[in-house]
């Protein structure tokens, strides 16, 4: 079933029925993941050089490793369908073509970790692909692929149970700690790490949690293994990767190619390029939490996380999200510090009203009256959000900031008046600090 | 409204209950339920869950809260979310808002007074390749226009 670059995402029509993934060898790699020890399997992810689809790029073997041997207590794993990046779309893709794929890679997970109980976080939005992914979960069930039949089919004494869980609107969700609050039933918290979900995660058990693709991508690796698979792509970052074009382009959606591709030709040969052959302003490369990708730089960057990352940018979730020459980097900041600063959960001063801050500045700064003083003060905003936050709500929210200032200053210079004098303006006594008038400030 | 689940739908309230490893962890399904029987989570709604989860008050207020989807007021009957982040709005998200605000004279979780549209500017759906998108209760539709919204709010009515 397997041929590169469509690993995740097969060209086979039908796919998401359970009778067509069988007939094309689905559920064989979990067949031939049990021939081995769960040691094994878990090595094979490793040598495999697997890494994250979630955004934060991990060797997926490794974390599979941080997982407590032995069978005293429960364990779970988390699937992470939360999907709510800007900019991100590709888990959907999955939930609609090829949801057998995703069951088969819990399976294969749960064996290598010895997991009791896998719940599937999928975002509320998605009502759909909610439907379709437990018609798929059903059938699975109902044909002894899952649950306690599912040692009668295989021959071996391990089974899991997969439940699917719905979100309801909070972006928040996506991050791994906040998404173990929700399922519990509490407010969607982010928490301190440590301790890691490895040792205590979901109702204080040991618990990994992993992206959809990430997950969906563990059949393939089995089935033409660790070694084919680490030669696909760039060399620390193997494997096929979904990208989602989106913005400015003339062909939008889903792409599954090798990790490595140029950008110049993600966006020319496969996205066909800028409607209108208008030129590209910026690229958000990986989600809007990723910091952007200069005109001047297109040309060397490489589509995965070690080549971005030479870029001051990460791969993330690979949604690019392409903007041409007119549009209004102010007033995308703007969107996105909106975004963040509905997101934030609240709990940490530095995001709460740091996210607060931003969209302010920068709603000022859209209306022509800030001052340029306005954006260092903005960039001093976000760098002190960073690293002084519960979750990497707070970061998502500082990078694209930080990132548009350092390298589209003068989009913003543009858009402010020069310094304003200090005394004339300081009408308010108690704000001394500041140099707003109180109808300014409110 | 008489607030009660039907004898089947408690069965499915304590399945929903039984498949986690604790049964608060079923506050979120049982809303859901709640919000597409009821319409949305009013108090006595809430009070409502509250019983039959054997969790306090507080506790269903604060997880109902935390989330947009959850109701706290009541909306219309086709509830129209339409996407202004980024990639939408790059292609036209917040023309599509602004015509769907004028034309119905309704803002941000607000609804006609007969009852039947409310409108929601909504962040990313996850939706992006087909920007600008809507949604309208829980089907989407991509790759929208001013007239083709007003063609699926027609069809609707
Ligand atoms: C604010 C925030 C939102 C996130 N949203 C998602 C998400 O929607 N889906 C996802 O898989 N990971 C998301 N992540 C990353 C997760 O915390 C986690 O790293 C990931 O699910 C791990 O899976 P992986 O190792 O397979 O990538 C988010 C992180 C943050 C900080
Ligand atoms: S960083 Fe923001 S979203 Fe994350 S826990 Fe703190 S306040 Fe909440
Ligand atoms: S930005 Fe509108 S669906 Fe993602």
């Amino acid at each position: 079933m397997y041929k590169t670059p469509h690993l995740v995402l097969p060209k086979i029509d039908k796919l998401h029925e359970l009778k067509t993934y069988v007939s094309n060898g689905g559920y064989e790699a979990y067949r031939k993941a049990i021939q081995g020890t769960p040691d094994e399997v878990i090595g094979t992810v490793k040598q495999s050089g697997l890494r994250g689809r979630g955004g934060a790029c991990f060797s997926t073997g490794m974390k599979w490793s941080f997982m407590p041997k032995g069978n005293e207590k429960p364990k779970y794993l988390a699937i992470n369908g939360d999907e709510s990046e800007p900019g991100s779309f590709k888990d959907r893709q999955i939930f609609e073509d090829n949801p057998h794929q995703l069951i088969e890679g819990i399976l294969i997970a749960g064996y290598a970790m010895g997991i009791s109980k896998a719940f599937i976080y999928i975002r509320g939005e998605y009502h759909k692909w909610v439907k379709l992914m437990q018609i798929a979960l059903a059938d699975a069930y109902e044909a002894g692929y899952v649950g306690e039949k599912m040692k009668q089919t295989f021959g071996n004494d391990y089974s899991l149970d997969i439940i699917i869980h719905k979100g309801a609107g909070a972006y928040v969700c996506g991050e791994e700690t906040s998404l173990m609050s929700s399922l519990e039933g509490d407010r969607a918290y982010p928490r301190i790490k440590p301790p890691f979900p490895a040792n205590k995660g979901l109702w204080g058990m040991p618990t990994t949690i992993n992206n959809v693709e990430t997950i969906a991508t563990v059949p393939a690796i089995i089935s033409i293994g660790a070694d084919a698979y680490s030669k696909i792509g760039a060399a620390k970052h193997p494997g096929t990767l979904l990208f989602g074009l989106s913005g400015h382009i003339n062909r939008p959606g889903v792409y599954e190619l090798e990790s490595g591709i140029p950008l110049k030709e993600l966006i020319y040969t496969v996205g066909g390029g800028i409607p209108g052959g208008k030129k590209i302003k910026a690229i958000i490369p990986g989600g809007s939490s990723m910091p952007p990708i200069h005109p001047d730089e297109i040309d060397f960057v490489y589509m995965d996380n070690e080549s971005l990352k030479e870029f001051g940018s990460y791969i993330g979730t690979a949604g690019v999200m392409v903007m041409d020459e007119d549009t209004d980097l102010v007033k995308v900041l703007l969107r996105l510090a909106h975004f963040y600063h509905h997101e934030s959960c609240g709990q940490c001063t530095p995001c709460r009203e740091g996210c607060g801050w931003m969209e302010k500045l920068l709603k000022r700064m859209n209306k022509g009256e800030a001052t340029s003083h306005d954006i260092d003060v903005l960039f001093s905003v976000a760098s002190n959000i960073e690293g002084n936050t519960i979750c990497a709500l707070g970061e998502g929210a500082a990078w694209p900031v930080k990132g548009f200032i350092k390298k589209f200053r003068s989009e913003f210079e543009l858009r402010v008046k020069p310094n304003r004098s200090f005394v004339s303006l300081n009408v308010v006594h108690g704000r001394r600090n500041t140099s707003e008038t109180l109808v300014q400030i409110l | 409204m008489d607030i009660n689940f039907t004898p089947d739908e408690l069965a499915e309230v304590r399945r929903l209950k039984a498949q986690y490893p604790e049964s608060k962890a079923a506050i979120m399904p049982v809303l859901w339920m709640a919000q597409k029987k009821f319409g949305w989570l009013s108090d006595d709604v809430m009070k409502y869950v509250a019983e039959v989860m054997e969790l306090p008050q507080s506790h269903v207020l604060g997880v109902a809260t935390f989330y947009t989807m959850y109701f706290k007021k009541p909306m219309g009957k086709f509830h129209v979310q339409v996407c202004t982040n980024v990639s939408c709005m790059l292609r036209g998200g917040e023309e599509i808002y602004d015509h769907v605000s004028h034309k119905y004279g309704i803002k941000h979780n607000e609804h006609t007074s007969d009852g039947l549209i409310s409108l929601e500017e909504v962040e990313c759906m996850g939706a992006c390749g087909g920007a600008p998108m809507i949604a309208i209760n829980e089907d989407f539709h991509e790759n929208v226009t001013p007239a083709l919204v007003d063609e699926l709010l027609t069809a609707l009515r």
